[in-house]
């Protein structure tokens, strides 16, 4: 492949990377608006000149659906940056979403060669530029659908998994249906990740541009009670479905008080205010109650954004405690800083043992116990041990618990044959075909909590292995004619 | 959307609704429920499905308006729909053939009392049913509560219609009289079902309630419905909502649903400022 940058090497490692254009944390960790606007024109062409076009671009294998990273960078270079967009979606189909939530510095960032040296391409923000660049200019055209097969396949779940599974088998002319149990569409994107770091217009226009694929999209249908998988199968004549239903039921630690007022699950906490817009009552119905002082358990994405969302409902005080150290959290190294950068404390090495009522059954602190790190787990982070005697109390009138979700079960308990791991999660294989035939799974269904690129990726191959099922069942039916 | 079909008043501030939902309705069980958004912005609020019709499509609501949601939904007349139904939801009641039977409704928990205590007969079991409110205004489903039930009974806090008093007070003397009542199912405010509950754990009767905790989702995706049964936590809304009542922790309960008492109150105050709703609210107390 040609390089498009006349610049030498060396020139363009003397570029520094670029970085976006946000708020001040004192500014925005009192609003719900984005915290960064992205890269501007100028930074973007400058950020795809830093590129070294290399001849194996590993940046390539570390993203989880394999995007032609190099090419778009070079035509944001060339400044096609719609050229761009279509080169992303080739094999991405949420680009102005994954540009804001991915994970790049462990996956395509992280391999970046530049990065041996200098500070990897900012791959990410260049995704996200063209994407915005896209929207802001109304330049999106949907992918021209030539062929038309007459199977119907149904999508149940609109996260991440289920809709990039049916924009794929949209494009291949299948006859698509999404049924989501909720009256919003894209899973945790909606109801999970907050307005501050994925805006709901951007979120509305992805939806929307996989229904201007043809998907016919039913909400407010919980598969399993509105229908069952056999109804779908028999009654409805879908040949094959695919379950993107996601880790949505959230699970407890265990301790006293967990029943007390001011206590919710950061599932609870976060579609109150990110689906249900708590955080505008009472211009909208849903309340929502925030204490001057937020304890929120937890180290993941979701533990983050409780406590940050805690200081834009107004906190004075939000705690972040996790029983492990800073390096062992799995949250997004950003979403840290960021919280950092706003004022949340850090309780780390600290675990809750129980949460104190005041004389109205409302939270008005928690107890803790310090904890120190012993010898590695099975999954090689070092367990962490309680120190005795190490009791003490943090005054807090609201506590978040973000450990933990797994799938809600109500498919698993209404379809029969489908296997189940010990985790609730759905078995599948190396195709994303479950124990039963027709049926297909993916996303955080057969995962447990991962990632949106995760869920895609499982979507897509889901997508292919329902493509080739369907293909061989519709030849054995001509062939048998 | 889900269109109105009829809509027809029962008290000044209960109103029954008949909703196009045709999926719903196929598949509705006793003991089911739905959540509803009457309107973008608004709350999620579960409510019992009373009756469905599968041929026509549609699905009955009983609601009594008594807040924000349920005040507005008291503005939408036929031929208005609401945004958003979604169900059915929740753990149908087993229907069994149990013998006799006491259910009993109190105000409008009888809306939700009465689809199981029709299915309860319609598999042979013989029903008495015990129908009670704060006043005369509040007694709903009297006559077809009447026309399952071998023998029916209403009570008035205020004596106002039926006999003055609670709900306990017919339910012990049939208790006392009658050794082969098997099982007492009672829905209504959490202060009755408790009553019942302790009153019933007394003779050792089985005894089934509906939970109504706070839902946000009604799914299982949230756990703010949780309530403790038998010393575990359970969601009201896939658990449930009907548990053993001698194993429901209901001061526990009782506490958790006033946590938004105060912002309930705000939402309420709202609706005083849109005129439609004043309007209606003109009737109600
Ligand atoms: C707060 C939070 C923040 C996160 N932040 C990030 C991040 O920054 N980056 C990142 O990569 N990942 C992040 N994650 C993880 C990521 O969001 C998930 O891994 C991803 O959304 C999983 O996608 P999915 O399609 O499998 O399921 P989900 O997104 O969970 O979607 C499942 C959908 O199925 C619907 N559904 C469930 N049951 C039924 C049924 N019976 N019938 C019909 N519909 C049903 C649900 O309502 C839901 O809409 C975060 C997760 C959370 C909770
Ligand atoms: C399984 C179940 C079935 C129900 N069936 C019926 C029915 O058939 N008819 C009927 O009239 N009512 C029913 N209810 C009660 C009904 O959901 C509440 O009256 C309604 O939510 C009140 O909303 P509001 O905005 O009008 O009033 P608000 O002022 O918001 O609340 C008034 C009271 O209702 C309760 N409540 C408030 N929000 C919720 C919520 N999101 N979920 C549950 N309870 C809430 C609280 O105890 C509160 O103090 C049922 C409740 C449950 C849990
Ligand atoms: S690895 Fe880095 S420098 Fe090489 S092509 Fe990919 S983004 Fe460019
Ligand atoms: S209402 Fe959310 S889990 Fe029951």
């Amino acid at each position: 492949m040609n390089y498009v940058n006349p610049m030498k090497p060396s020139e363009r490692m003397k570029i520094p990377r670029q970085v976006s254009i946000e708020q001040t944390a004192e500014e925005r960790n009192r609003n719900f608006n984005e915290v960064s606007a992205g890269l501007d024109e100028a930074r973007a062409v400058l950020e795809a000149a830093r590129c070294l076009e290399c001849k194996n671009p590993v940046c390539i294998e570390g993203c989880p659906v394999t995007i032609d990273i190099r090419t778009f960078i070079q035509l944001i270079f060339k400044k096609d940056f719609i050229g761009a967009a279509n080169k992303i979606r080739e094999a991405n189909y949420l680009p102005a979403i994954c540009g804001r939530v991915c994970p790049q510095e462990t996956q395509c960032e992280i391999v970046c060669i530049l990065g041996k040296k200098y500070e990897p391409v900012a791959i990410g923000k260049l995704e996200r530029f063209v994407a915005d660049y896209e929207i802001s200019n109304n330049l999106f055209i949907p992918p021209v659908i030539t062929n038309h097969i007459d199977q119907k396949v149904a999508i149940v779940g609109s996260g991440p998994a289920g809709v990039t599974c049916a924009a794929e088998l949209a494009k291949l002319g299948y006859k698509v249906t999404i049924f989501e149990a909720l009256h919003g569409l894209g899973g945790v994107l909606r109801y999970g990740i907050p307005e501050f770091r994925l805006p709901r217009e951007i979120l509305d226009i992805e939806m929307e541009r996989v229904r201007q694929l043809g998907v016919e999209i039913y909400k407010n249908f919980v598969v399993g009670r509105t229908a069952t998988i056999d109804e779908l199968f028999n009654e409805w004549g879908f040949e094959a479905i695919f379950l993107g239903t996601g880790a949505g039921t959230p699970t407890f630690m265990g301790i006293p008080g967990e029943s007390l007022s001011g206590v919710y699950s950061a599932n609870e906490y976060l579609t109150r205010v990110n689906l249900m817009q708590a955080y505008q009552f009472p211009d909208s119905d849903t309340p929502i109650k925030v204490g001057k002082e937020v304890a929120v358990i937890g180290g993941g994405n979701t533990a983050m954004d409780a406590v940050r969302t805690s200081l834009r409902l107004g906190a004075k005080k939000a705690y972040l405690i996790y029983r492990r150290s800073r390096k062992e959290m799995p949250a997004r190294e950003e979403e840290v800083h960021h919280a950092e950068e706003e004022g949340v404390e850090f309780m780390m090495l600290t675990n809750p043992t129980r949460i104190l009522a005041d004389g109205n059954n409302w939270v008005c602190g928690i107890e803790c116990q310090k904890m120190e790190l012993g010898e590695p787990d099975e999954s090689g982070r070092r367990k962490p041990i309680p120190v005795k005697g190490s009791e003490f109390v943090v005054p807090v009138q609201t506590v978040i618990e973000a450990v933990g979700q797994k799938p809600n079960p109500i498919i698993q308990t209404t379809t029969e044959g489908l296997d189940v791991s010990k985790w609730g999660t759905i078995v599948v294989n190396d195709v994303q075909l479950t124990s039963r035939e027709g049926i297909f799974a993916g996303g955080d269904l057969t995962r447990g909590g991962a990632t949106v690129i995760l869920a895609m990726r499982d979507g897509k191959i889901a997508a292919d292995a329902i493509h080739k099922y369907l293909s061989d069942k519709q030849d054995g039916k001509t062939e048998s004619k | 959307m889900f269109p109105i079909i009829s809509k027809e008043i029962l008290s000044s501030t209960i109103t029954k609704y008949v909703i196009h939902a045709p999926f719903i309705a196929k598949k509705r069980k006793a003991g089911n429920f739905v959540m509803l958004r009457v309107v973008d912005n608004g709350e999620r609020i579960p409510i019992t499905l009373v009756d469905s019709d599968s041929n026509a499509g549609t699905i009955t609501l009983i609601v009594q308006a008594i807040g924000k949601t349920t005040k507005l939904l008291a503005t939408k007349n036929v031929g208005d729909s609401i945004l958003d139904v979604v169900g059915p939801l929740g753990v149908p009641t087993p229907i069994e053939l149990h013998g006799q039977i006491v259910c009993i409704g109190g105000g409008v928990g009888t809306a939700e009392v009465y689809p199981i205590a029709r299915a309860l007969k319609d598999v042979g079991n013989t029903i008495y049913s015990i129908v009670g409110a704060r006043s005369k205004d509040l007694i709903i489903l009297e006559k077809e509560m009447g026309a399952i039930s071998k023998e029916i009974y209403v009570t008035t806090d205020d004596g106002s219609y039926g006999r003055k008093g609670i709900v306990t007070d017919p339910l012990k003397e049939l208790l006392d009289a009658n050794k082969d009542i098997q099982a007492v199912y009672a829905i209504g405010p959490l202060p009755m079902m408790k009553a019942v509950s302790n009153l019933t754990k007394t003779y050792s009767t089985k005894t089934l309630v509906s939970l109504n905790a706070i839902m946000v989702d009604g799914t299982g995706m949230c756990g703010g419905c949780r309530v403790s049964i038998g010393g575990k936590m359970k969601f009201a809304c896939v658990d449930g909502p009907e548990f053993d009542a001698h194993l429901v922790d209901f001061d526990e309960l009782i506490m958790r649903n006033r946590t938004y008492v105060d912002l309930e109150k705000i939402a309420d105050e709202r609706c005083k400022l849109t005129p439609s709703i004043a309007a209606l609210a003109g009737g109600v107390k």
